[in-house]
């Protein structure tokens, strides 16, 4: 195992003989002494641990408490420790946040700071976005917001953007640098843990408290990284983040980009990928209902050994794929346009949830009649899984509340899901139901949606 | 002057930064030892075997105990001496601890304590208040009853009865920093570091668990990551644990509990079903109406007798009822043992009246605001000039407990809230767009809150202080109270530098600690700026009364001609700087050091009768708050909160606005997305932020306009401020309300909303309202 290195608070640092699943929230406090990062959850849900990690492709904010030290080679970190000048002046957002009354118990606000810097560093507004993964029990987030607007027109202090500079190090360790010796590697270790963004793997970590005796790190594998408009298709690669795909997709698929920032939070999408969330297999994974009702095509490849598959029979059981030993994913590719495409997300709270239930809606007419029904949901069964009967009901029937009403009795023939802490199964069955109303009310221009609704 | 001056949170330069330090912070020895439990896996019964080879064997552990390993007192009980630290021998919900793992670290302590193989002869679990009740399980002999008047005699003769039964949910607590404590060991005892609201507490349960005397333990608190109650007692059981760790071994020993443990382990605020009965008019007046309460408490008694106590006496809100019963049971389940939680059950008595508010406008087709205004207490300053006369209105104003209400503001304050927030103008708004809308549906509401300030055991209400002048000038504060985010810290340092005359940043605010201000009480009830406020000016006062008789002395003068302002001290025509005038004091051998107490006036509580005068004073407050829902998913936001809140003379707006604007938004929280799951094992779903779901950033309202009502407290409190932690957590109700509202405008029939209104439980309201179930 080589050494991994990396910029902290832009001093070099060289780290050796850890665990490949030592977390950078220990590591930062533990061996490095700095306490300002704080574990609020240690699984990614409250924001305190929030760092912010610059690469070539920008700055990042990212949950420090499920990030593993090798996901950290050749990388810049800043701590809150850093954001403040060489000579101790506060950072604009630091300063607004002490003028603006923006922290109380104070736990929260190194996370805070961090994700609010990050913005600002990249000139972002949408702060209830930029802070939805970033949890406060004390202000009422209102003075945060007032803050962070109060520092919008700030100039990014020079000491932000000095992170760039190379660092020296050696490979990183178990991290193959392309998919061809990830391809090859993974036939040799078949049981080895794939870790993308760890956004999973982190808490089978930090929650199961698991030891991964094996395991392989796919940032470096820059051509998973790939967003590639293809004809009439978009193919993606599995390393994509859940962030840049909702940025890629936001004009041409702005309804899935919606649900996208609705995907957890910043710091998550930030490191999530868009083939995690499809390998994992979740029956609550956000993303795959999109896709199946896109009709996405899911590609996976075994040694050298490459096939494609429609998405929704990648699923087979409840946390069963149809993935070989040594198979790994490697792209998707959706339709390079779906404008009949809406998704609708259920969950106690709007933002930084998992879904009770996620439906997505692609519904083609042809002279008022439906020609094409493709309906997928998510928290529903085991798996991502496809309306079939709702489906057959629409299909080549005229376009009217009759036809959609007259289709709700099909769900129950697609569907027996379950109760849990997220929902009943009485709840979740008539929640999907009424998604299909909502579709329809919707496309007949009818205001449908909570969330665009002002005092 | 400070006092009023809007200054920012004392620690805010620091927390901004990251060099706050939390007790997870502060440097230990090399060799710390660190702590977790083995927790039950069944809700009830007795443990008959129990194998820990594995969790000896486990790599990093030092020692296993169990509850015969315990040296001395095995309780960590705030109240009646029912909580074990370490379960002897049946064990009493999921979560329990069973045994201590000790180990080198924390990861280390936390792995091996997942090895234990412990066997259980299970027991029938009492997991709801049905279960309990009907198996009389509960504290107290039987349920407590207060009166007044003849509630069941009044609504038989009532023109309409109405009547609900209404369940709603606990809360997590959800402070961002989880429960920790750290012991260092000393020649005679321990020194404790731990996050809690009552230092104190801690000191006397590590005192038992050692088997020294208090004066053998000394605990330093300096700052809490939140508390809100939840640190109120529930902090006992680590730091009983490190001390009696450091004690055995001689080394350092940390716990600190991790997130999931934690939410599994502690209690939360206590869920209450509710059920009424009004009799009322025709306009909504009420006659008389009958309260029963069922709080579900959990396993052990910890504060849940005043918790429950404190429910019943906001059953009235600010309501004049003449005749009234409330019937209070506290039940005891196999689940979590219920604590303090911010409102201290204020907030479920209070939602219990505004319910009924609610659903009587609702049966009498009436605004909810004016059924609200009839049934007021009349305003303060439209009671007779004299309180010598006998008028009817003198004799009616008293609470259900007999508590005459002499300060009551919400006439004017709830009349100019209308106003500002354009109540009527926007209600009239709501039904237009309601009328235009099939799927989407709008609610407004608006809902008072008067809150008693004091602790009802009375004995908490003193408090200490120590406050030093060096010969440099500069100031040095200590008091009882905690800071756990709330600025108490920042106010009672305004209070002393006002008293000195010199700038608030002069004065140096130093972390609780037992050895330097003793017999403290928990920073709770919304007491601490109140107590301790007093008490540091006592102690301000006596060191400037002692530094003013010596310059007077000096200056031929007389002491009250010694003036202390702007950081100076002027007498006859000298005028010294305040770091001056010390030095001279100190140069004349005056003591420059001085203790400060302050007992809370005017408070007598006869808690069996349910009679006498259990609050110094009512703070006040009401807020309007604007909903949308949808009819087909039952989400839902809240669009616009007005609220108008009485802090007195406030010490400090901005804190106060801090407080008001993050209580609102943990109210509503409380009453939406906060649901607490247990399954039928009793196992708690809802155990980490990824199930439990607390406000986050754009949940706030987006229209969020909070004004502080301008009137001095007519009692003499510290600079006549109010007391604010608390209640205007209650000014949630309102969101709650407009969201029944919304799902009203659905259909004719009573939606009857339960709480937490969560997206499903609006939705099944709606069906309601439409008569569809």
């Amino acid at each position: 195992m080589s050494d991994i290195a990396f910029l902290l608070n832009g001093t070099p640092v060289r780290v050796a003989g850890e665990s490949p699943t030592r977390t950078l929230l220990d590591y930062l406090r533990d061996v490095r002494g700095l306490k300002g990062t704080k574990e609020g959850c240690n699984e990614g849900d409250c924001g305190a641990c929030t760092v912010m990690v610059t690469d070539e492709s920008g700055s990042r904010a990212l949950n420090s408490c499920i990030l593993f030290l090798p996901q950290l080679q050749g990388k810049a970190v800043r701590t809150v420790e850093g954001l403040s000048g060489p000579d101790g002046a506060l950072h604009p957002v630091q300063q607004a946040m002490v003028d603006h009354h923006g922290s109380q118990c104070g736990f929260c606000t190194p996370g805070f700071i961090v994700s609010m810097a990050v913005a600002h560093k990249e000139g972002a507004t949408d702060h209830d976005d930029r802070l939805a993964g970033n949890l406060c029990r004390c202000t009422g987030y209102a003075p945060i917001i007032r803050a962070a607007e109060a520092a919008e027109a700030a100039p990014v202090p020079a000491w932000m953007t000095e992170d760039l500079r190379p660092v020296a190090g050696a490979k990183a360790p178990y991290a193959p640098a392309s998919s061809d010796e990830l391809a090859a590697w993974y036939l040799a270790h078949p049981d080895a843990t794939l870790i993308a963004g760890a956004t999973d793997v982190g808490l089978w970590v930090t929650k199961m408290l698991m030891d991964l005796p094996e395991v392989a790190f796919l940032h470096a594998c820059k051509d998973l990284q790939r967003i590639e408009k293809k004809g009439a298709t978009i193919r993606i690669g599995a390393g994509v983040t859940i962030q840049r795909l909702r940025s890629a997709l936001s004009s041409s698929h702005p309804t899935f980009a919606e649900l996208l920032r609705r995907f957890a939070s910043e710091q998550v999408r930030g490191a999530a990928t868009i083939g995690g969330n499809i390998a994992n297999g979740s029956p609550i994974g956000d993303a795959p209902p999109a896709l199946i009702a896109m009709g996405a095509r899911l590609h996976l490849r075994k040694g050298d050994a490459r096939r494609e598959i429609a998405l929704e029979d990648f699923f087979l059981d409840y946390r069963k794929q149809d993935r070989a030993k040594g198979e790994f994913v490697e792209a998707v590719t959706i339709p390079a346009k779906a404008p009949d495409l809406a998704c609708y997300k259920l969950s106690k709270r709007f933002d930084q949830d998992i879904s009770a239930v996620c439906g997505c809606f692609n519904v083609t007419l042809r002279a008022g009649r439906v020609e094409e029904a493709r309906i997928a949901f998510g928290g529903m069964a085991g798996i991502p899984k496809r309306a079939a009967h709702v489906e057959a009901a629409l299909q080549g029937q005229p376009w009217t509340e009759e036809t959609v009403r007259a289709a709700l009795s099909a769900f129950a023939r697609d569907f027996t899901p379950m109760t849990d802490m997220r929902a009943s199964a009485d709840y979740r069955q008539e929640g999907a139901r009424n998604m299909l109303l909502r579709y329809f009310h919707e496309r007949s221009g009818k205001a449908t949606s909570v969330l665009e609704v002002v005092a | 002057m400070s006092i009023g001056a809007p200054l920012p949170h004392d620690s805010a330069a620091l927390h901004v930064t990251g060099r706050a330090r939390y007790v997870d912070d502060l440097p230990v020895p090399a060799d710390t030892l660190h702590l977790a439990f083995g927790l039950s896996t069944i809700a009830h019964g007795e443990i008959t075997s129990m194998d820990l080879a594995a969790v000896r064997a486990a790599p990093g552990v030092v020692a296993v105990l169990t509850a015969e390993d315990l040296p001395f007192a095995n309780d960590v009980s705030p109240s009646a001496h029912d909580e074990p630290l370490l379960a002897t021998g049946t064990v009493h919900y999921v979560g329990q601890p069973i045994f201590l793992v000790v180990a080198e670290s924390h990861l280390q302590a936390r792995k091996a304590a997942k090895l234990g193989q412990i066997t259980y002869k299970e027991r029938p679990a009492l997991l709801t208040v049905d279960q309990a009740l009907a198996a009389n399980s509960r504290f107290e002999d039987g349920p407590v009853i207060w009166s007044k008047g003849d509630a069941a005699a009044a609504i038989a003769k009532a023109p309409r009865v109405i009547e609900g039964r209404f369940d709603m949910g606990g809360q997590e607590h959800f402070y961002l920093e989880g429960q920790i404590a750290l012991s260092v060991p000393n020649e005679g005892g321990v020194t404790v570091h731990c996050s809690s609201q009552h230092p104190t507490e801690i000191q006397h349960k590590v005192a038992e668990a050692i088997g020294t005397h208090m004066n053998a333990v000394r605990v330093e608190m300096r700052r809490m990551g939140g508390g809100f109650g939840g640190k109120e007692s529930q902090g006992n059981a680590l730091a009983c644990s490190t001390a009696i760790v450091a004690r055995m071994t001689g080394r350092a020993a940390k716990m600190r509990y991790d997130r999931d443990d934690d939410m599994v382990i502690t209690g939360k605020r206590h869920d209450f079903r509710i059920d009424y009965r009004a009799g009322v008019t025709e306009e909504g007046r009420i006659l008389g109406i009958e309260f029963l309460h069922l709080a579900r408490c959990g396993w052990s008694m910890d504060l849940s007798l005043p918790v429950a106590d404190r429910a019943m006496l906001h059953s009235d809100n600010a309501y004049n009822l003449e005749n009234i019963r409330i019937e209070s049971h506290r039940l005891k389940t196999n689940t979590q043992s219920a604590t303090a939680y911010r409102g201290f059950g204020g907030p479920q008595g209070m939602l219990g009246i505004e319910r009924a508010m609610d659903h009587i406008a609702h049966v009498l087709g009436r605004d909810p605001v004016a059924v609200r205004k009839a049934n007021y207490y009349e305003d303060a300053g439209a009671l007779p000039p004299h309180p010598r006369d006998i008028s009817t209105t003198m004799k009616g104003q008293t609470t259900p407990y007999h508590m005459p209400v002499e300060d009551f503001i919400l006439g004017a304050l709830t009349e100019r809230l209308e106003a500002s927030a354009d109540y009527q103008a926007r209600k009239k708004a709501v039904a237009d767009w309601n009328a235009k809308n099939n799927i989407l549906k709008k609610g407004i509401a608006l809902t008072p809150v008067k809150f008693g300030i004091s602790f009802t055991l009375t004995h908490y209400n003193q408090a200490g202080a120590l406050v030093h002048v060096y010969q440099d000038g500069s100031i040095h504060l200590n008091h009882g109270g905690t800071e756990m985010g709330q600025g108490l810290n920042r106010k009672v340092a305004q209070v002393v530098a006002a008293g000195f005359g010199v700038d608030p940043g002069a004065v140096q605010i130093t972390a609780t600690d037992t050895g330097k201000v003793p017999n403290t009480s928990a920073t709770a009830a919304s007491s601490g700026a109140d107590l301790n406020g007093m008490a540091a000016k006592a102690a301000t006062d006596t060191i400037r009364e002692r530094m003013a008789a010596f310059l007077a002395r000096e200056h031929q003068a007389e002491p009250a001609a010694v003036r202390f302002e702007d950081g100076r001290v002027r007498i006859g025509g000298e005028d010294m700087t305040f770091e001056e005038a010390a030095k001279r004091c100190y140069q004349g051998r005056v003591s420059l050091s001085s203790t400060g107490f302050y007992a809370t006036p005017k408070i007598t509580w006869d808690r069996k009768a349910g009679r006498g005068r259990p609050f110094y004073y009512f703070a006040y407050g009401a807020s309007v708050t604007e909903v949308v829902i949808d009819t087909l998913t039952g989400e839902n936001r809240i669009l616009r909160t007005d609220i108008l809140h009485d802090c007195g003379a406030s010490l400090n707006p901005a804190l106060d606005l801090g407080q008001i604007e993050g209580a609102y938004v943990q109210g509503a929280g409380w009453l939406t997305t906060e649901e607490l799951v247990w399954d039928d094992k009793g196992r708690l779903r809802t155990h980490a932020p990824s199930t439990y779901k607390i406000p986050a950033c754009s949940d706030r309202p987006r229209i969020f306009n909070v004004a502080l009502w301008d009137g001095p407290n007519r009692e003499e409190t510290i600079y006549r401020s109010k007391a604010v932690g608390e209640p205007p957590f209650m000014h949630g109700i309102s969101a709650f309300s407009a969201l029944a509202e919304a799902c009203a405008a659905c259909g004719p029939h009573w939606p009857d909303l339960q709480a937490p209104a969560t997206a499903e439980a609006i939705l099944a309201a709606v069906k309601r309202a439409r008569g569809a179930v």
